[in-house]
């Protein structure tokens, strides 16, 4: 298995930038959530902005703006979209 | 750390009773994302006063209400909001359970008309449950504006249930969806399926013979089927509570699956793909199926509230803003009280005499006239005086920000505070809850999925001022800290009382981050929870209904139980003070035996006798000195601002008395109501205990800190 850190993960799309999914790793309830949210293999990603003090980064997704922690964000890898 | 810190599962399972007014009565569930509108939708129908507000999860508890259409009565219940029916918190589970469970003869789905995409998915896991349903499509006015279109006959089509526009705010629409809950009534349920990859729908088939065989017409067995293979837990026992049986424990259950185990081995698939699989199934069609109901996308529609986002959350401007919204808040709150305060007090003072004359005229005995005029009206009198003006102004304010959609943008800001004492970054929203009331924070904090941040929330959210405390702390900033300075306009005093309360909030917000990280790190240890905080829309407040509902439903509620509370603690107080006690009164000897300890703590008895008493509510603890002090000195009432200070000073109040009745007030016990409500959420004696020592030890530590400092100087 490759290691981790070579692999693009949300966290790494810079504010501005769209990204499109290609795994989600959370686990139980949290993966779930996601999900619901449209977190979901093939969709786009575009990450707005994050707070003046800390990693919490709203995202827009199905035309609407979650924010979350970059603990989380972690978890979900993705293919930046150059447009 | 488990589900086991609270006792069983959570408050939630303290069922809602359905409350027919007759047999024919027919019980319609309101299901929906959070913030489409439920609530609104709700108190439009039924007449009633759900408060409504700008943010995901203004709705914790399932509530019930009457509206009568056609000659039919209907009984519809507003249900908190869930993105899924496959529930990841408290307020979720309510709403889950009643949906699933509560047998409702139909289940309208509110949807964002600005984000169906997303709203689609809960439309779609609803009529999978075979439920008979209507689909009510709101925010049609936002969604106008923002130049999106659906094509709702489309809709109505393919989903084979009746779709209804509405905005109903303007009450536009909802006729015509009472019209459509009719003939849903009358109609069969929906028979909607999603088609699942073929290795799912293999377990689907093999379950669902015996399911049927097991729960009969009472629940659609297909969807059963899928539930017993998307891995959700939780919703098994609920499925349990339903059906009076484990229905996985079931032999031709039992063999079912093993059969479909073996199935998923020799085709080389694992139960966690089946678990995705139809979780994102789910999604996926509704994305497919969204691009074809919208018939044109708003291009840009959100451009307005991005950019306004930046201004609110951003470095330089975000908490800044924050303070200067804090600061206007109270400046106008400060500002626009004193007047009608000074005003309501003369009026009702002047009345005191006036009905004491009266009513010992027409021959009510006189010790009667004095328990109820000079006990019970004199206090109420105080309460209403000092309470309503800043409440009546305060609450407006709030709910406008509310509606606007701040009150997310403030959680965003401070999370990386709560992240750094491990607590969730929604506790936020439930300490600005606090301001208001501290029992609908405590109820609020069921939007916090993790069993161990939501504690958090719980015992820390009296740090949070309540609008029933902020009174104490005006007329102790007022008298001690601006009257003090001599030459002050009045506009000035207004703004330093202002700038003094905004310190007094931050350093609550302190006091609430510390003690959450203490708690962190003893009695609820654990590391920050995942969560996922949703930014609304911004939405223009109707600014005039705002301020009549708040003023109506909120500020004459808290009110009457202030006034409640007040009677019986003036007739109280009453007694003490008349009741002789060897050479003294009764009410002199117990404010001398709490006189030491109030002294330690840089306050005296009558002090903490006033705290005491206004245990049911604090709204009453500024009266109930005054009260004793006036009993104490024998003195008439003379009512104005300085009279007011110079009664406190001839009982020996100085700077540092003040500063310790103003900590004090930010750190004590919480008041009755809220500690029913807290051991109502927590269903456990330990953390309402815990909730009622957590503060009010903090008080006495900080205080008494505060108070041998400035001996040391002294
Ligand atoms: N413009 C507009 N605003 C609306 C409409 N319906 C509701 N709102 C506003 O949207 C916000 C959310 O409404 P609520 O009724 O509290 O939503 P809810 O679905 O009950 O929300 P939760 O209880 O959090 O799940 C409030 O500020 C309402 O005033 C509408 O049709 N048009
Ligand atoms: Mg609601």
């Amino acid at each position: 298995m490759e290691p981790l850190e070579t692999k693009l993960t949300l966290s790494d799309i810079p504010n501005g930038k769209s990204a499109v999914i290609t795994e989600v790793i959370a686990e139980d309830g949290m993966r779930r959530r996601l999900q619901d949210l449209g977190f979901i293999v093939g969709n786009n990603v575009d990450s707005l902005n994050t707070a003046a003090i800390g990693d919490l980064t709203a995202y827009r997704i199905n035309g609407t703006v979650i924010a979350i922690r970059k603990d989380d964000t972690d978890n979900i890898l993705v293919e930046e979209i150059n447009v | 750390m488990s589900r086991k810190l609270f006792h069983k599962s959570s408050a939630v399972d303290q069922k809602l009773i359905i409350e027919k007014k007759s047999e024919d009565d027919k019980v319609i569930a309101l299901a929906g994302n959070p913030n489409v509108g439920k609530s609104t939708v709700f108190n439009a129908l039924t007449g009633m006063r759900q408060h409504t507000g700008n943010w995901p999860g203004k709705t914790v508890e399932n509530v019930q209400g009457y509206y009568e259409y056609d000659d039919d009565n209907y009984i519809m219940v507003d249900v908190p909001g869930s993105y899924s029916l496959i529930a990841r918190s408290a307020e979720e589970e309510a709403a889950r359970d009643f949906i699933c469970f509560g047998e409702p003869d139909v289940v309208v789905v509110v949807c964002d008309a600005t984000g169906l995409a997303r709203n689609l998915n809960l439309v779609l896991q609803v009529l999978e449950t075979g439920k008979k349903a209507v689909v009510c499509v709101n925010l049609c006015d936002e969604a106008k504006k923002r130049n999106i279109k659906i094509d709702l006959e489309a809709m109505e089509k393919e989903l084979g249930v009746p779709v209804v526009g509405t905005a109903a705010r303007s009450k536009i629409g909802l006729d015509e969806l009472q019209a459509a809950i009719k003939k849903a009534i009358h109609s069969e349920p929906a028979q909607f399926d999603i088609t699942y990859p073929d290795y799912i729908e293999k377990g689907i088939s093999l379950l669902k013979e015996p399911v049927q065989a097991l729960v009969g017409d009472s629940l659609d067995s297909r969807w059963v089927s899928i539930k017993l293979l998307d891995g959700d837990d939780n919703f098994q026992k609920s499925l349990t509570d339903f059906l009076g049986f484990e229905l996985i424990k079931d032999k031709s259950i039992k063999l079912a699956l093993e059969k479909y185990e073996q199935y998923l081995k020799e085709n080389d698939r694992t139960v966690v793909e089946v678990q995705d699989g139809i979780v994102e199934m789910v999604v996926q069609y509704s994305l497919l199926l969204a691009d074809r109901f919208i018939t044109q996308h708003g291009k840009e529609s959100d451009a307005t509230d991005r950019k306004l986002d930046k201004i609110l959350t951003s470095k330089a401007t975000g908490f800044p803003i924050m303070l200067i919204l804090l600061f206007v808040v109270f400046w106008i709150t400060i500002t626009g009280a004193n007047y009608p305060s000074t005003l309501l007090a003369n009026l009702l003072f002047g009345l005191e005499e006036k009905l004491a004359a009266g009513a010992l005229s027409i021959g009510v005995p006189f010790l009667v006239v004095d328990i109820l005029i000079h006990g019970v009206y004199n206090v109420t009198a105080w309460v209403v005086s000092v309470m309503l003006p800043p409440m009546a102004i305060f609450f407006p304010m709030f709910t406008l920000l509310e509606d606007l959609g701040y009150l997310p943008r403030v959680a965003f800001n401070l999370d990386h505070f709560f992240k750094s004492c491990d607590a969730c970054g929604k506790q936020a929203l439930t300490m600005c809850m606090g301001y208001g009331c501290n029992a609908v924070g405590v109820t609020g904090a069921r939007i916090i999925d993790s069993p161990r941040e939501r504690l958090l929330a719980i015992i820390t959210n009296n740090f949070s001022p309540c609008n029933g405390r902020f009174p104490i702390l005006i007329s102790v900033i007022t008298i001690f800290f601006i009257g003090g300075i001599s030459g002050l306009s009045s506009s000035m005093s207004s703004v330093l009382g202002a700038l003094s309360l905004v310190l007094v909030i931050i350093f609550s917000i302190v006091m609430t981050l510390l003690v959450s990280k203490i708690l962190s790190m003893t009695v609820l240890k654990g590391v920050p929870s995942s969560f996922t905080l949703e930014l609304p829309p911004y939405r223009k407040p109707q600014i005039g209904r705002v301020i009549v509902r708040s003023i109506f439903d909120r500020t004459i509620k808290v009110l009457g139980r202030a006034i409640v509370a007040a009677a019986p603690a003036g007739l109280i107080i009453w007694v003490l003070s008349n009741v002789s006690y060897g050479d003294s009164t009764l009410l002199y000897a117990f404010t001398n035996l709490l006189d030491p300890f109030g002294r330690a703590l840089g306050m005296d008895g009558v002090i903490l006798t006033g705290f005491i008493l206004g245990l049911p509510a604090n709204e009453i603890v500024m009266p109930i000195m005054i009260m004793i002090y006036l009993a104490q000195g024998g003195g008439l009432i003379e009512l104005e601002g300085a009279a007011l200070g110079n009664l406190l000073i001839a009982n020996g109040w100085t700077w540092v008395t003040a500063v310790s009745v103003l900590l004090f007030t930010v750190m004590h016990w919480p008041c009755s109501t809220t500690l029913i409500t807290i051991k109502k959420e927590t269903q456990s004696w330990k953390w309402t205990f815990m909730s009622f020592l957590v503060p009010t030890i903090s008080g006495i530590i900080i205080t008494f800190l505060f108070n041998s400092i400035v001996n040391v100087f002294i």
